[in-house]
């Protein structure tokens, strides 16, 4: 009901396919008595522990060691900072949102370049929510998730949402990301109490801790083929749209290379 | 007022911060209304959101911010070679590809600089 026939899987590509059998497929009927679902808070336990099991709450702390100082740097309070960690949850975003703000740049010029720096969030929601959507999930309880929806905590969702039940994923997602939100806020206040006695080359390495993290973390959850494309595209056109300054260069990045990606693997498809 | 002074940063916080941000999450969530998860569509979706991590990921090496800068670019490039090598070596483990890449990123600048 409302969902493809399951027996009919003709028409799914060969990932696809590989995939359904690595999701443990659970009946669109509520469960039998004998193999009862764990709770939504216990989920959610479960989601905050897998926070701290992540190599990204190290990574966090580290990133947001530096967002703090950032903050503290241009005279923001640290209740202000920590707010923007939870309302906004992009870290490149707030560091754009600090250091224009510091820097007495017109409201408006800073909203575009917050904006325009978060376009990529939009098509990780697209590509998380459907994951996360039961039989009977509501619109409502997507909220949350979406605007938790970020790359360390989409990436990490992609790869343990496989392993949770499907009625209990939206209770796992908040978990994982409010676990994250406190490993980022441990990392804020640090940094904005030991702003100004970081060493220069302890803040680069900081700030090398994201391009790292994420280019491993990537290529740990590419399984497939068009993923993979992907990434290695992204990687090369990134910087050369950058370089040749090419307005929107993130959003081209994305829209010709995850294209191309995908024109190969259907191509790949064909030809089989 | 000073009630009104204590707020305003907070008003700017939500208004250039926060709605501008938010506006693409809202826009994914309709988007992402009735497309299923078996859907090819949601394989183009996927990729397009992977290929523009790589793009953020590559921009953050090849034209970092801030202190990043004054290391040098052969030093980033090594640092995240390194670090991509180890974790494909070490079990494909997040943490020796951090570790790794982030040691020969602090050595590396530390020997150039010297």
């Amino acid at each position: 009901m409302g969902r493809r026939s399951c027996n009919d899987r003709s028409h799914w590509s060969a990932p696809l396919r590989l995939r359904l059998r690595l999701i443990p497929f659970r009946p669109m009927t509520l469960s039998p008595p004998d193999d009862p679902l764990p709770t939504s808070a216990r989920v959610f336990l479960d989601g905050m522990r897998s926070s701290a099991t992540s190599a990204f709450s190290l990574v966090l702390i580290g990133t947001y060691v530096g967002v703090g100082a950032l903050g503290h740097d241009y005279g923001f309070s640290l209740p202000w900072v920590m707010l923007s960690t939870v309302l906004i949850w992009a870290g490149p975003a707030q560091v754009i949102l600090i250091s224009a703000l510091g820097t007495g740049a017109a409201a408006i010029e800073v909203a575009l370049a917050v904006g325009l720096s978060s376009v990529r969030l939009m098509p990780m929601v697209v590509a998380l929510l459907p994951l996360l959507k039961g039989p009977t999930t509501r619109d409502r309880e997507l909220l949350l998730p979406a605007h938790f929806t970020a790359a360390t905590m989409w990436v990490e969702s992609l790869r343990l949402l496989p392993g949770v039940p499907r009625e209990r994923r939206v209770a796992f997602c908040n978990g994982l990301a409010v676990g994250f939100l406190v490993f980022a806020h441990v990392g804020t206040a640090i940094g904005f109490y030991l702003a100004g006695s970081l060493p220069p080359l302890l803040t680069a390495a900081l700030l090398f801790l994201t391009p790292i993290s994420f280019l491993v973390s990537t290529t740990r959850n590419a399984r497939f083929l068009v993923d993979r494309l992907a990434l290695g595209l992204g990687l090369v056109l990134g910087p050369a749209l950058a370089w040749a300054q090419v307005g929107l260069d993130l959003l081209w990045t994305g829209i010709v290379a995850g294209t191309v990606a995908y024109a190969l693997h259907r191509l790949r498809e064909a030809l089989r | 007022m000073s009630a009104t002074s204590e707020l305003w940063p907070y008003l700017v916080l939500v208004l250039v911060g926060f709605l501008p941000t938010e506006v693409w999450r809202m826009l994914g969530l309709v988007a992402a209304r009735g497309i299923d998860e078996e859907s090819e569509l949601l394989i183009w979706v996927r990729a397009v959101a992977v290929a523009v991590l790589a793009g953020v990921i590559a921009k953050l090496v090849v034209l970092p911010p801030g202190a990043l800068a004054a290391v040098p670019l052969a030093v980033r490039l090594a640092a995240i070679a390194a670090g991509f090598a180890a974790f494909l070596l070490v079990r494909r483990s997040i943490l020796a590809g951090v570790a790794v890449g982030e040691t020969v990123l602090v050595v590396g600048a530390m020997l150039v600089g010297r």
